[in-house]
Protein backbone atom coordinates (compact mmCIF):
# COMPACT_ATOMS: atom_id res chain seq x y z
CA UNK A 1 0.00 0.00 0.00
CA UNK A 2 1.28 3.11 -1.27
CA UNK A 3 0.45 5.37 1.87
CA UNK A 4 1.96 2.61 4.49
CA UNK A 5 5.24 2.72 2.73
CA UNK A 6 5.43 6.51 2.46
CA UNK A 7 4.93 6.27 6.54
CA UNK A 8 7.44 3.44 7.35
CA UNK A 9 10.15 5.73 4.81
CA UNK A 10 8.96 8.62 7.31
CA UNK A 11 8.74 7.88 10.62
CA UNK A 12 9.80 4.80 13.00
CA UNK A 13 7.74 2.07 12.54
CA UNK A 14 8.00 1.17 15.94
CA UNK A 15 6.81 4.63 17.05
CA UNK A 16 3.68 4.28 14.94
CA UNK A 17 3.15 0.88 16.60
CA UNK A 18 3.67 2.35 20.12
CA UNK A 19 1.46 5.07 18.98
CA UNK A 20 -1.72 2.61 17.83
CA UNK A 21 -1.07 0.44 21.10
CA UNK A 22 -1.60 3.81 23.28
CA UNK A 23 -5.07 4.38 21.26
CA UNK A 24 -6.20 0.94 21.41
CA UNK A 25 -5.35 0.25 25.05
CA UNK A 26 -7.07 3.46 26.07
CA UNK A 27 -10.27 1.89 24.33
CA UNK A 28 -9.62 -1.68 25.42
CA UNK A 29 -9.55 -0.76 29.31
CA UNK A 30 -12.20 1.59 29.63
CA UNK A 31 -13.96 -0.38 27.89
CA UNK A 32 -13.50 -3.61 30.19
CA UNK A 33 -13.85 -0.95 33.16
CA UNK A 34 -17.47 0.10 31.66
CA UNK A 35 -18.50 -3.45 30.63
CA UNK A 36 -18.08 -4.01 34.85
CA UNK A 37 -21.28 -1.88 35.26
CA UNK A 38 -23.19 -4.51 33.43
CA UNK A 39 -25.93 -5.76 34.87
CA UNK A 40 -25.23 -3.02 38.21
CA UNK A 41 -26.02 0.08 37.07
CA UNK A 42 -28.54 2.26 38.36
CA UNK A 43 -31.40 2.29 36.19
CA UNK A 44 -31.42 0.23 32.78
CA UNK A 45 -31.17 2.96 30.67
CA UNK A 46 -27.40 3.22 32.02
CA UNK A 47 -27.25 0.06 32.28
CA UNK A 48 -27.73 -0.22 28.30
CA UNK A 49 -25.84 3.27 27.84
CA UNK A 50 -22.66 1.80 29.59
CA UNK A 51 -22.54 -1.86 27.41
CA UNK A 52 -23.38 0.54 24.24
CA UNK A 53 -20.54 3.03 24.92
CA UNK A 54 -18.29 -0.13 26.07
CA UNK A 55 -19.43 -1.86 22.82
CA UNK A 56 -18.05 1.31 20.75
CA UNK A 57 -14.62 0.99 22.10
CA UNK A 58 -13.82 -2.50 22.00
CA UNK A 59 -15.22 -2.18 18.46
CA UNK A 60 -12.32 1.00 18.13
CA UNK A 61 -10.07 -1.32 20.27
CA UNK A 62 -10.10 -4.01 17.30
CA UNK A 63 -9.29 -1.69 14.82
CA UNK A 64 -6.47 0.10 16.63
CA UNK A 65 -4.51 -2.99 17.61
CA UNK A 66 -5.41 -4.41 14.17
CA UNK A 67 -3.58 -2.08 12.36
CA UNK A 68 -0.78 -2.09 15.15
CA UNK A 69 -0.38 -5.83 14.45
CA UNK A 70 -0.34 -5.15 10.85
CA UNK A 71 2.46 -2.51 10.82
CA UNK A 72 4.19 -4.03 13.40
CA UNK A 73 4.60 -7.13 11.12
CA UNK A 74 5.12 -10.35 12.98
CA UNK A 75 2.07 -11.70 12.92
CA UNK A 76 0.37 -10.48 16.15
CA UNK A 77 -3.56 -9.92 15.67
CA UNK A 78 -5.58 -7.60 17.43
CA UNK A 79 -6.81 -10.78 20.02
CA UNK A 80 -3.44 -11.33 20.26
CA UNK A 81 -2.28 -7.89 21.47
CA UNK A 82 -5.28 -7.20 24.04
CA UNK A 83 -4.80 -11.33 26.12
CA UNK A 84 -1.23 -11.88 25.73
CA UNK A 85 0.54 -8.82 26.54
CA UNK A 86 1.89 -8.24 30.17
CA UNK A 87 0.87 -4.93 32.42
CA UNK A 88 3.77 -3.64 31.46
CA UNK A 89 3.59 -3.61 27.60
CA UNK A 90 0.23 -1.94 27.89
CA UNK A 91 0.05 2.26 26.89
CA UNK A 92 -3.45 3.28 28.34
CA UNK A 93 -3.68 6.32 30.30
CA UNK A 94 -3.81 5.56 33.91
CA UNK A 95 -7.23 7.80 34.29
CA UNK A 96 -8.54 4.67 32.26
CA UNK A 97 -7.58 1.85 34.42
CA UNK A 98 -9.03 4.17 37.58
CA UNK A 99 -11.76 2.12 39.21
CA UNK A 100 -15.42 2.76 38.84
CA UNK A 101 -16.33 3.99 41.77
CA UNK A 102 -19.62 5.42 42.46
CA UNK A 103 -21.87 6.27 39.38
CA UNK A 104 -20.61 9.97 39.82
CA UNK A 105 -16.74 8.65 39.40
CA UNK A 106 -17.45 6.37 36.30
CA UNK A 107 -19.33 9.30 34.93
CA UNK A 108 -16.62 12.05 35.52
CA UNK A 109 -13.68 10.03 34.59
CA UNK A 110 -15.88 9.43 30.91
CA UNK A 111 -16.37 13.20 30.42
CA UNK A 112 -12.45 13.94 31.17
CA UNK A 113 -11.46 10.89 28.91
CA UNK A 114 -14.07 11.96 26.69
CA UNK A 115 -13.59 15.36 25.91
CA UNK A 116 -9.83 14.70 24.95
CA UNK A 117 -10.72 11.64 23.07
CA UNK A 118 -12.99 13.38 20.73
CA UNK A 119 -10.37 16.35 20.52
CA UNK A 120 -7.47 13.39 19.73
CA UNK A 121 -9.43 11.51 16.64
CA UNK A 122 -10.33 15.00 15.32
CA UNK A 123 -6.97 15.99 14.88
CA UNK A 124 -6.36 12.52 13.73
CA UNK A 125 -8.70 12.32 10.56
CA UNK A 126 -6.12 14.82 9.20
CA UNK A 127 -3.09 11.96 9.82
CA UNK A 128 -0.77 11.88 6.79
CA UNK A 129 -1.45 8.08 7.22
CA UNK A 130 -4.62 7.26 5.88
CA UNK A 131 -5.34 4.22 7.60
CA UNK A 132 -4.94 6.42 10.75
CA UNK A 133 -7.39 8.78 9.34
CA UNK A 134 -9.66 6.09 8.72
CA UNK A 135 -10.22 4.62 11.79
CA UNK A 136 -10.62 8.39 13.26
CA UNK A 137 -13.03 9.33 11.08
CA UNK A 138 -15.23 6.30 12.00
CA UNK A 139 -14.31 6.39 15.63
CA UNK A 140 -15.15 10.11 16.04
CA UNK A 141 -18.28 9.82 15.53
CA UNK A 142 -18.80 7.54 18.36
CA UNK A 143 -17.02 9.49 20.67
CA UNK A 144 -18.65 12.84 19.58
CA UNK A 145 -22.37 10.87 21.02
CA UNK A 146 -19.83 9.82 24.22
CA UNK A 147 -19.28 13.09 24.76
CA UNK A 148 -22.54 14.45 24.24
CA UNK A 149 -24.02 11.80 26.61
CA UNK A 150 -21.24 12.22 29.10
CA UNK A 151 -21.27 16.20 29.34
CA UNK A 152 -25.07 16.59 29.71
CA UNK A 153 -24.89 14.15 32.95
CA UNK A 154 -21.40 15.96 34.67
CA UNK A 155 -23.84 19.01 33.72
CA UNK A 156 -27.42 17.24 35.28
CA UNK A 157 -25.63 15.41 38.36
CA UNK A 158 -22.88 18.59 38.91
CA UNK A 159 -26.20 21.00 39.19
CA UNK A 160 -28.45 18.22 40.87
CA UNK A 161 -28.92 17.99 43.89
CA UNK A 162 -26.72 18.48 47.28
CA UNK A 163 -26.09 14.78 46.72
CA UNK A 164 -24.87 14.12 43.23
CA UNK A 165 -23.34 17.70 43.47
CA UNK A 166 -21.06 16.64 46.57
CA UNK A 167 -20.08 13.09 44.52
CA UNK A 168 -19.34 14.98 41.48
CA UNK A 169 -16.69 17.28 42.90
CA UNK A 170 -15.13 14.63 44.89
CA UNK A 171 -14.72 12.41 41.75
CA UNK A 172 -13.35 15.45 39.55
CA UNK A 173 -11.00 15.77 42.85
CA UNK A 174 -9.83 12.31 43.07
CA UNK A 175 -9.90 12.32 38.87
CA UNK A 176 -7.85 15.58 38.33
CA UNK A 177 -4.14 14.69 38.94
CA UNK A 178 -4.83 11.61 36.54
CA UNK A 179 -5.74 14.25 33.59
CA UNK A 180 -2.31 15.89 33.42
CA UNK A 181 -0.70 12.82 31.57
CA UNK A 182 -3.01 13.24 28.39
CA UNK A 183 -1.29 16.06 27.13
CA UNK A 184 2.41 14.71 28.08
CA UNK A 185 4.95 14.87 25.21
CA UNK A 186 6.95 11.88 24.85
CA UNK A 187 10.40 11.58 22.24
CA UNK A 188 8.41 9.83 20.01
CA UNK A 189 5.19 12.14 19.54
CA UNK A 190 7.84 14.61 18.09
CA UNK A 191 8.13 12.35 15.06
CA UNK A 192 4.88 11.55 14.82
CA UNK A 193 4.17 15.07 14.53
CA UNK A 194 6.35 16.11 12.48
CA UNK A 195 5.49 13.55 9.91
CA UNK A 196 2.14 14.54 10.32
CA UNK A 197 0.97 11.26 11.76
CA UNK A 198 -0.36 12.26 15.23
CA UNK A 199 -0.70 15.60 16.87
CA UNK A 200 1.40 16.35 19.90
CA UNK A 201 -0.52 15.74 22.88
CA UNK A 202 0.22 19.15 24.64
CA UNK A 203 -1.01 20.47 21.30
CA UNK A 204 -5.04 19.37 22.63
CA UNK A 205 -4.51 21.21 25.70
CA UNK A 206 -6.30 24.40 24.86
CA UNK A 207 -9.40 22.61 23.59
CA UNK A 208 -9.50 20.35 26.35
CA UNK A 209 -9.68 23.09 28.78
CA UNK A 210 -12.02 25.22 27.29
CA UNK A 211 -14.79 22.08 26.55
CA UNK A 212 -13.97 21.12 30.20
CA UNK A 213 -14.05 24.47 31.75
CA UNK A 214 -17.38 25.45 29.81
CA UNK A 215 -18.97 22.09 31.43
CA UNK A 216 -18.15 22.35 35.07
CA UNK A 217 -18.80 26.18 34.83
CA UNK A 218 -22.19 24.71 33.60
CA UNK A 219 -22.02 22.01 36.34
CA UNK A 220 -21.76 24.50 39.82
CA UNK A 221 -18.49 22.35 39.86
CA UNK A 222 -15.30 24.20 40.84
CA UNK A 223 -12.55 23.03 38.20
CA UNK A 224 -9.35 21.65 40.93
CA UNK A 225 -6.07 23.86 40.98
CA UNK A 226 -3.26 21.77 38.91
CA UNK A 227 -1.10 20.24 41.21
CA UNK A 228 1.28 16.73 40.81
CA UNK A 229 0.00 14.94 37.95
CA UNK A 230 0.58 11.08 37.85
CA UNK A 231 2.04 9.45 35.00
CA UNK A 232 3.75 6.51 33.20
CA UNK A 233 0.72 4.68 31.29
CA UNK A 234 2.09 5.87 27.91
CA UNK A 235 5.43 4.13 28.89
CA UNK A 236 4.00 0.59 30.38
CA UNK A 237 4.31 2.03 34.26
CA UNK A 238 0.79 1.76 35.62
CA UNK A 239 -1.46 1.83 38.59
CA UNK A 240 -1.59 -1.85 40.74
CA UNK A 241 -5.18 -1.42 39.44
CA UNK A 242 -4.35 -2.55 35.43
CA UNK A 243 -3.20 -5.88 36.76
CA UNK A 244 -6.82 -6.83 38.20
CA UNK A 245 -8.55 -5.32 34.94
CA UNK A 246 -5.83 -7.41 32.91
CA UNK A 247 -6.57 -10.75 34.98
CA UNK A 248 -9.88 -10.42 34.17
CA UNK A 249 -10.12 -9.74 30.40
CA UNK A 250 -7.06 -12.25 29.95
CA UNK A 251 -7.27 -15.12 31.71
CA UNK A 252 -9.51 -17.60 29.45
CA UNK A 253 -6.83 -16.72 26.23
CA UNK A 254 -4.34 -17.19 28.71
CA UNK A 255 -6.08 -20.69 30.27
CA UNK A 256 -6.63 -21.89 27.01
CA UNK A 257 -4.24 -19.87 24.39
CA UNK A 258 -6.01 -20.02 20.93
CA UNK A 259 -9.92 -20.95 22.35
CA UNK A 260 -12.46 -19.94 20.01
CA UNK A 261 -16.37 -21.00 20.16
CA UNK B 1 -13.35 -25.67 -20.53
CA UNK B 2 -17.34 -24.73 -19.83
CA UNK B 3 -17.27 -20.92 -20.21
CA UNK B 4 -19.66 -19.61 -17.03
CA UNK B 5 -21.42 -16.39 -17.86
CA UNK B 6 -21.28 -14.48 -14.84
CA UNK B 7 -24.22 -12.96 -13.16
CA UNK B 8 -23.99 -9.27 -13.72
CA UNK B 9 -23.71 -6.61 -11.02
CA UNK B 10 -27.22 -5.18 -11.65
CA UNK B 11 -28.61 -8.56 -10.28
CA UNK B 12 -26.21 -8.80 -7.85
CA UNK B 13 -27.31 -5.54 -6.19
CA UNK B 14 -30.87 -6.82 -6.47
CA UNK B 15 -30.37 -10.53 -4.73
CA UNK B 16 -28.24 -7.98 -2.34
CA UNK B 17 -31.23 -5.95 -1.70
CA UNK B 18 -32.73 -9.41 -0.02
CA UNK B 19 -30.34 -9.86 2.40
CA UNK B 20 -31.94 -8.71 5.87
CA UNK B 21 -30.33 -7.29 8.45
CA UNK B 22 -30.08 -9.44 11.45
CA UNK B 23 -31.04 -7.30 14.45
CA UNK B 24 -33.86 -5.27 12.12
CA UNK B 25 -35.29 -7.74 9.17
CA UNK B 26 -37.62 -5.77 7.96
CA UNK B 27 -34.65 -3.48 6.25
CA UNK B 28 -32.20 -5.40 3.92
CA UNK B 29 -28.75 -4.38 4.09
CA UNK B 30 -28.98 -2.23 0.67
CA UNK B 31 -31.55 -0.23 2.13
CA UNK B 32 -28.95 0.46 5.13
CA UNK B 33 -26.71 1.71 2.60
CA UNK B 34 -23.75 -0.30 4.14
CA UNK B 35 -22.96 -1.83 0.77
CA UNK B 36 -20.38 0.32 -0.97
CA UNK B 37 -19.28 -1.40 -3.70
CA UNK B 38 -19.56 -4.83 -5.91
CA UNK B 39 -17.23 -5.87 -8.67
CA UNK B 40 -15.68 -8.56 -10.40
CA UNK B 41 -11.65 -9.66 -9.81
CA UNK B 42 -11.21 -12.21 -11.87
CA UNK B 43 -13.59 -15.02 -11.03
CA UNK B 44 -14.08 -13.52 -7.29
CA UNK B 45 -16.78 -11.43 -6.73
CA UNK B 46 -15.57 -8.55 -4.39
CA UNK B 47 -18.09 -6.98 -1.92
CA UNK B 48 -17.03 -4.20 -0.12
CA UNK B 49 -19.32 -3.30 3.35
CA UNK B 50 -18.77 -0.51 5.84
CA UNK B 51 -19.48 -1.09 9.25
CA UNK B 52 -22.30 0.69 11.09
CA UNK B 53 -20.77 0.86 14.54
CA UNK B 54 -17.03 -0.01 15.06
CA UNK B 55 -18.26 -2.61 17.56
CA UNK B 56 -21.48 -3.71 16.13
CA UNK B 57 -21.83 -7.46 16.62
CA UNK B 58 -23.89 -8.01 13.90
CA UNK B 59 -21.04 -6.97 11.38
CA UNK B 60 -19.96 -10.46 11.22
CA UNK B 61 -23.73 -12.06 10.92
CA UNK B 62 -24.36 -9.86 8.05
CA UNK B 63 -20.78 -10.61 6.49
CA UNK B 64 -21.72 -14.16 6.63
CA UNK B 65 -25.28 -13.54 5.11
CA UNK B 66 -24.19 -11.60 2.27
CA UNK B 67 -21.72 -14.48 1.68
CA UNK B 68 -24.21 -17.36 1.93
CA UNK B 69 -27.39 -15.76 0.31
CA UNK B 70 -24.74 -15.11 -2.98
CA UNK B 71 -23.37 -18.49 -2.82
CA UNK B 72 -26.57 -20.07 -3.10
CA UNK B 73 -27.28 -17.64 -6.22
CA UNK B 74 -24.30 -19.84 -7.57
CA UNK B 75 -21.26 -17.71 -7.22
CA UNK B 76 -18.62 -20.07 -5.79
CA UNK B 77 -15.89 -17.33 -4.92
CA UNK B 78 -16.97 -14.26 -2.85
CA UNK B 79 -14.48 -12.23 -1.02
CA UNK B 80 -15.98 -9.44 1.39
CA UNK B 81 -13.81 -6.25 2.18
CA UNK B 82 -14.23 -3.85 4.96
CA UNK B 83 -13.79 -0.13 3.90
CA UNK B 84 -14.07 2.65 7.07
CA UNK B 85 -14.07 5.56 4.89
CA UNK B 86 -16.16 7.37 4.48
CA UNK B 87 -17.96 6.43 7.21
CA UNK B 88 -21.21 5.10 7.14
CA UNK B 89 -23.92 7.94 8.09
CA UNK B 90 -27.80 7.36 8.66
CA UNK B 91 -28.07 9.46 5.68
CA UNK B 92 -27.43 6.63 3.51
CA UNK B 93 -30.65 4.69 4.92
CA UNK B 94 -32.78 4.64 1.52
CA UNK B 95 -36.21 5.97 1.43
CA UNK B 96 -37.80 2.67 1.16
CA UNK B 97 -36.06 1.45 4.20
CA UNK B 98 -37.22 4.80 6.18
CA UNK B 99 -41.06 3.65 5.60
CA UNK B 100 -40.32 -0.10 6.33
CA UNK B 101 -38.53 1.01 9.72
CA UNK B 102 -41.74 3.37 10.63
CA UNK B 103 -43.95 0.15 9.85
CA UNK B 104 -41.78 -1.82 12.22
CA UNK B 105 -41.99 0.46 14.68
CA UNK B 106 -38.64 2.30 14.87
CA UNK B 107 -38.77 6.22 14.01
CA UNK B 108 -36.29 6.32 11.16
CA UNK B 109 -33.71 9.70 11.42
CA UNK B 110 -33.84 12.79 10.97
CA UNK B 111 -31.70 14.15 7.59
CA UNK B 112 -28.72 16.33 8.11
CA UNK B 113 -28.56 15.39 12.06
CA UNK B 114 -25.92 13.16 11.52
CA UNK B 115 -23.28 13.45 14.00
CA UNK B 116 -20.02 13.39 11.82
CA UNK B 117 -17.70 13.60 14.41
CA UNK B 118 -17.25 17.31 14.71
CA UNK B 119 -19.34 18.37 17.58
CA UNK B 120 -19.73 22.09 17.09
CA UNK B 121 -21.29 21.35 14.13
CA UNK B 122 -23.86 19.34 14.89
CA UNK B 123 -24.57 21.07 17.73
CA UNK B 124 -25.34 24.34 15.70
CA UNK B 125 -27.84 22.24 12.88
CA UNK B 126 -29.31 20.64 16.01
CA UNK B 127 -29.78 24.16 17.84
CA UNK B 128 -30.79 25.61 14.37
CA UNK B 129 -33.53 22.69 14.01
CA UNK B 130 -35.21 23.68 17.22
CA UNK B 131 -38.31 22.34 15.64
CA UNK B 132 -36.60 19.33 15.18
CA UNK B 133 -39.30 16.60 16.35
CA UNK B 134 -38.88 12.86 16.34
CA UNK B 135 -42.63 11.65 15.36
CA UNK B 136 -44.35 8.95 17.16
CA UNK B 137 -43.90 5.74 14.64
CA UNK B 138 -46.96 4.40 16.41
CA UNK B 139 -49.70 7.01 16.55
CA UNK B 140 -47.58 9.87 14.55
CA UNK B 141 -47.43 12.57 17.34
CA UNK B 142 -44.55 15.05 17.30
CA UNK B 143 -44.95 14.80 21.56
CA UNK B 144 -42.25 12.75 22.13
CA UNK B 145 -39.59 13.20 24.44
CA UNK B 146 -36.02 11.28 24.48
CA UNK B 147 -35.02 8.59 27.70
CA UNK B 148 -31.73 7.77 26.96
CA UNK B 149 -29.49 8.37 24.32
CA UNK B 150 -28.43 4.78 23.44
CA UNK B 151 -31.51 1.37 22.93
CA UNK B 152 -31.33 -2.08 22.55
CA UNK B 153 -28.68 -1.87 19.75
CA UNK B 154 -25.80 0.52 19.16
CA UNK B 155 -27.89 1.81 16.17
CA UNK B 156 -31.17 2.89 18.20
CA UNK B 157 -31.84 5.51 20.80
CA UNK B 158 -35.33 4.95 23.38
CA UNK B 159 -37.79 7.37 23.06
CA UNK B 160 -41.19 7.78 24.77
CA UNK B 161 -44.71 9.43 23.10
CA UNK B 162 -45.84 12.21 25.75
CA UNK B 163 -50.24 11.10 23.85
CA UNK B 164 -49.99 7.59 23.29
CA UNK B 165 -47.69 7.13 25.79
CA UNK B 166 -45.33 4.03 24.51
CA UNK B 167 -41.98 3.68 24.31
CA UNK B 168 -40.37 3.24 20.85
CA UNK B 169 -36.61 2.97 19.33
CA UNK B 170 -35.44 6.01 17.25
CA UNK B 171 -32.85 5.03 14.70
CA UNK B 172 -30.37 8.20 16.22
CA UNK B 173 -28.31 9.85 13.80
CA UNK B 174 -24.59 9.26 13.10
Amino acid sequence: MASATATEAAVDRAAVFEFLLSMGDNALILGHRLSEWCGHAPALEEDIALANTALDLIGQTQLWLGLAGEIEGKGRSADDLAHHRDALEFRNLLLTERPNGDYGKTVMRQFLFDAWHYLCLTALRDSSETRIAAIAEKASKEASYHLERSRDLVIRLGDGTAESHTRMQAALDDLWPYTGEMFMNEASDAELAAAGVAPQPASLKNGWDALVAEALAEATLKKPVDGYMHKGGKRGVHTEHLGYVLAELQFLQRAYPGATW
Amino acid sequence: MVTVTRPSIKDIWRWLAEVPDPEIPVISVTDLGIVRDVAWDGDTLVVTVTPTYSGCPATTVINLDIERALNEKGIESVRLERQLSPAWTTDWISAEGREKLKAYGIAPPVDGTAADGRLLERAERLSGRSNLTIACPRCGSTRTEKISQFGSTPCKASYRCLDCLEPFDYFKCI
